[in-house]
């Protein structure tokens, strides 16, 4: 890590890709167009443009990437309106890596993984499934869960698609759906913790869960009443950070802080937490 | 051990001012002490307590944290610090004192925050002890001794003298740099004034005040009790109490334009604050009561649950004399804490 | 008096006639006093207060405490019922859910002039009459009361109350204190001390917003300070000058609707005296539209929201401040 923690580096914005009406993917590398860092699956970073502001972002890309770092924004905020604006070209600040990460590299191995995800939710999981995809031997039959609104709200539809929906790729099932009926949709309509629920998956997985609170509360529940437990259970989580090192104390929950302890956590260990998030 | 006349009190101040910024707490309006840059003629305030604790020193209410240079596309990053001086400062009280190895278990942990090092390499600290303490004061309930206030340099006001006695290695050299103004006396030679402050501190109406009903892993046993709704009840949401505390140290990072750039600097911030927690997606602390459980929360469990037992507050009093609602951690340990003893 | 009101609000909550009492309880000291909201005959045997140092504005407590489904009792002194009056003209209370009793003031003590004096390591203090006694760990002191009398209530506006449904002890009067002489002291200054004297004041000022939360007259749902989205959200200064500005923007926002009260002078914990600020702009409406005191009658307008075809024209828009 940068020793200087609190001063940033810049990063320069090499690609801007409109993913969705209200998402939009960002390609950034150092000034040097190298990688600005290396990180795991599931870490989050800094961005800023100075003047406008800073917030904490899960790197989509997976670390497997040599190139480049990705980030998947959602336009909601302030800041995220302006970086809505940015083209290709444009600088802004990177700090980071922060935060634990999902554990790639040892509770996950060797188990068969389940990854649900709703709306802009895939972003910090889309790291661990293009982790996983790489180091594919690594890791038992893969499921992922994905929905979205509508057709065109889904991320990275073209790379599920193309990519993990591919015939050559080795026992990765992807399951989309969708919240309504639309025109030009065969696949499954419905919300994610009923479908979750309608696949009715084996309990011997590994379950990776992003999305809102509200499809995390169902879908939790809907896994429960499949027998999973809450250990096999990991999710990440957002709340508002200043810092990004456990210091500034605004993501603060009971002993934990978000931003160094997490932002992934297992659901036993959020369980503990007061429920203040 | 050293003395000095408390008539030469000035000399000595000016002695340390050659070398090195002296600051020195001093009456700045009715009724109000701060630390200030010793000049000659300056007097040391005769009250206990500054208005606002000693953090500002390590950790200023807004400090730079970083500038940038914006043309078109392009950014350029600047780190605006100068070379940290040496500086002294004279007459920390004993909680300060501690507050600073509450704030160190913060900012100095890993990743270090450096701008807080820097200062904190650069800073002595010469404590005061307390011969008068004050009806809202109860370090003792966390186990600090006013009678031996610790920092660098300790020092009592007896009889007409200053006493100093050094602690650390860094005191040691400030006392050495002054040995002409100084006169060696007998190590036991406070022993007098030690004895009078504990014998005070006894008499104290919040003497009897202990933290034991608390520390970590008792989040469960307070996050959902009812008592928070009528504690926080009057409580304005204000930051007083987070900004005089010396153990308060949570911050918000902001950009401001400078007109020829980007400043980003950081200052304090308050868990009292609505805004605190407030995100695009909404807010997990809705209202008043939540917030203010945090606080309180932080200090008397999660603080201690990550640092060995130790609690997040020093029994400065500064929260009890200023909230405008008096309501204070005295209060919420007593509430709470009814219960249990 | 304090025997005779919780007499009349254990009356009260026993006819059913209001279901909540606001009123001050004691703290930790003799002079910590806290706003607190009563439900029960022994919450208010145990602790309800009423004294010389029951300083607490309660209209501003009230605002934030209200509840429209049930009648609340809310005790009020003199100044607190002009508060009172302005938050029921800007329709920010439901004056239909209270009940509200006047009560005598005869001027509230300020402890940090007892400190300021040196005195400390208070274990009690009693005021009667025209005494304050006070005993400390390092001996006992006797103070005149109107040496350690808050600043407010030695130029108090008035002893009259503009709103009330029941009024124990005596009505007083409007008074004349004086209020205006350090208004005048300002105004006699030049403008480079003018401006000197508030940079010092407010260079103490730790933005704690304490006169802000605790201020009758600042009800917004959302300050323009706090609101990320306003581009003017700020918690401490860029630099001093932006700190100040601040202040005199709040003065600004209060403006004909301040109604005096003092609490942000109380409140601060670094004894700023804000107060002026906003005396200042009560003076200049005076001059300028005629005398106008806020929080008077309820409807009442304030010139400032009131256009009128002969309007006075300040000075600083024709001459452009010069």
């Amino acid at each position: 890590m940068n020793a200087e923690t609190l001063i940033p580096k810049v990063g320069v914005v090499t690609e801007v890709r409109i993913d969705t009406p209200d998402i939009k993917n960002f390609r950034v590398v150092g000034t040097d167009g190298k990688k600005l860092f290396v990180h795991k699956p599931g870490q989050c970073a800094m961005i800023s443009l100075p003047g406008i502001g800073e917030g904490m972002f899960s790197i989509t890309s997976s670390p497997t990437n040599t190139e480049y770092m990705e980030f998947e924004i959602k336009k909601c905020g302030c800041l995220t309106s302006w970086l809505h604006k940015i083209e290709a070209g444009q600088e802004i600040t990177v700090r980071g890596p922060y935060g634990n990460g999902f554990p790639v590299d040892d509770a996950f191995v060797g188990r068969d993984l389940l990854i649900i995800a709703g709306g802009v939710g895939l972003a910090p999981v889309r790291s661990v499934i293009n982790y996983c995809r790489h180091f594919r031997d690594r890791y038992g039959k893969i499921d992922i869960v994905y929905g979205s609104r509508t057709k065109e709200d889904l991320a990275f539809y073209e790379e599920i698609l193309h990519e993990w929906m591919s015939p050559e790729e080795k026992d990765v099932h992807v399951h989309l759906t969708i919240d309504r009926e639309e025109e030009g949709w065969n696949g499954h309509v419905g919300f994610v913790p009923n479908y979750v629920k309608e696949l009715a998956f084996d309990t011997d997985k590994t379950v990776i869960m992003c999305g809102p609170p509200i499809m995390i509360k169902f879908t939790l529940a809907g896994l429960k009443e499949l027998g999973f437990d809450e250990k096999q259970i990991y999710t990440t989580m957002e709340l508002r950070m200043k810092c990004g090192v456990g210091k500034c104390g605004r993501c603060n929950i009971g002993s934990k802080y978000v931003c160094k302890d997490g932002p992934v956590f297992r659901m036993d260990e959020l369980s503990e937490l007061p429920d203040e998030y | 051990m050293v003395r000095i006349s408390l008539d030469s009190v000035n000399a000595l101040f000016a002695a340390i001012a050659e070398r090195e910024a002296l600051y020195i707490p001093t009456d700045t309006a009715p009724g109000i002490a701060q630390f200030k840059k010793w000049q000659s003629g300056m007097e040391m305030t005769e009250r206990l307590k500054t208005s606002r604790s000693a953090k500002d020193f390590f950790f200023p209410q807004t400090e730079n944290l970083v500038d940038f240079k914006v043309s078109g596309k392009k950014i350029d990053i600047i780190d605006p610090r100068e070379e940290t001086e040496d500086f002294v400062i004279f007459g920390v009280r004993a909680c300060d004192a501690k507050s600073f190895e509450i704030l160190d278990r913060v900012f100095l942990s890993e990743p270090v925050d450096t701008y807080y090092q820097n200062r904190r390499a650069h800073g002595t600290i010469v404590t005061l002890a307390c011969s008068r303490p004050s009806e809202s004061c109860f370090c003792q309930t966390f186990g600090i001794d006013p009678a031996a206030p610790g920092g660098d340099v300790s020092a009592w006001k007896r009889e007409g003298f200053l006493y100093l006695e050094p602690i650390t290695e860094k005191g040691r050299t400030l006392l050495s740099g002054l040995s002409a103004l100084l006169e060696e006396c007998p190590e036991d030679a406070v022993e007098a004034e030690k004895e009078s402050i504990r014998g005070i501190l006894k008499k104290l109406p919040l003497a009897s005040l202990t933290p034991d009903a608390f520390g970590g892993g008792k989040t469960e046993k307070y996050f959902d009790s009812e008592k928070w709704k009528s504690l926080s009840e009057a409580c304005l949401g204000c930051g007083t109490c987070t900004f005089v505390c010396p153990t308060c140290q949570c911050y918000d990072i902001r950009d401001f334009d400078t007109g020829h750039g980007v400043r980003r600097f950081r200052c304090w911030d308050s868990c009292m604050y609505s805004d605190f927690t407030k995100m695009a997606s909404g807010n997990p602390r809705l209202t008043q009561k939540e917030r203010f459980r945090q606080r309180f929360m932080h200090k008397l469990v999660y603080y201690p649950e990550n640092n060995d037992g130790i609690f997040g507050c020093v029994g400065c009093g500064r929260c009890v004399e200023k909230c405008p609602i008096s309501m204070n951690i005295v209060k919420v340990m007593k509430t709470l804490g009814e219960d249990e003893t | 008096m304090q025997e005779a009101m919780k007499k009349r609000a254990k009356e009260l909550l026993a006819s059913g006639e209001v279901t909540r009492v606001i009123g001050w309880k004691k703290n930790e000291f003799d002079y910590d006093i806290t706003p607190a909201v009563f439900e029960s005959a022994e919450e208010i045997d145990r602790d309800f207060r009423y004294d010389d140092f029951c300083g607490p504005n309660l209209s501003k407590f009230t605002f934030k405490n209200q509840k429209n489904d049930t009648k609340t009792l809310v005790f009020l002194k003199p100044c607190d019922t002009y508060s009172m009056t302005q938050l029921i003209t800007e329709h920010r209370v439901n004056r239909d859910a209270l009940y509200l009793i006047g009560i005598p003031c005869f001027g509230k003590i300020d402890i940090e002039k007892i400190r300021a004096d040196g005195t400390d390591g208070i274990l009690s203090i009693a005021s009667e009459g025209a005494d304050v006694t006070v005993k400390t760990l390092y001996g006992d002191k006797t103070y005149v009361k109107a040496d350690v009398m808050a600043e407010r209530c030695l130029a108090c506006k008035s002893k009259y109350h503009t709103i009330y449904d029941e009024l124990m002890g005596e009505e007083g009067e409007v008074m004349e204190t004086g209020r205006f002489n350090e208004v005048e002291k300002l105004e006699a200054m030049t403008p480079d001390e003018r401006f000197g004297f508030w940079r010092g004041e407010l260079s103490r000022c730790i933005r704690c917003n304490a006169c802000r939360n605790a201020c009758p007259a600042c009800t917004c749902e959302s300050c323009v300070f706090d609101n990320p989205d306003t581009g003017i959200s700020q918690k401490a200064a860029a630099d001093s000058f932006e700190e100040n500005m601040f202040h005199i923007i709040r003065a600004f926002h209060v403006a004909g609707r301040c109604t005096d009260c003092g609490e942000c002078s109380r409140v601060c914990p670094q004894h700023i005296p804000l107060h002026l600020l906003n005396r200042k702009f009560i003076r200049d409406i005076d001059k300028l539209y005629g005398e106008y005191q806020a929080g008077e009658e309820v409807g009442q307008r304030s010139p400032l929201v009131n256009f009128t075809t002969d309007d006075a024209e300040p000075d600083i828009v024709r001459k452009g401040g010069k």
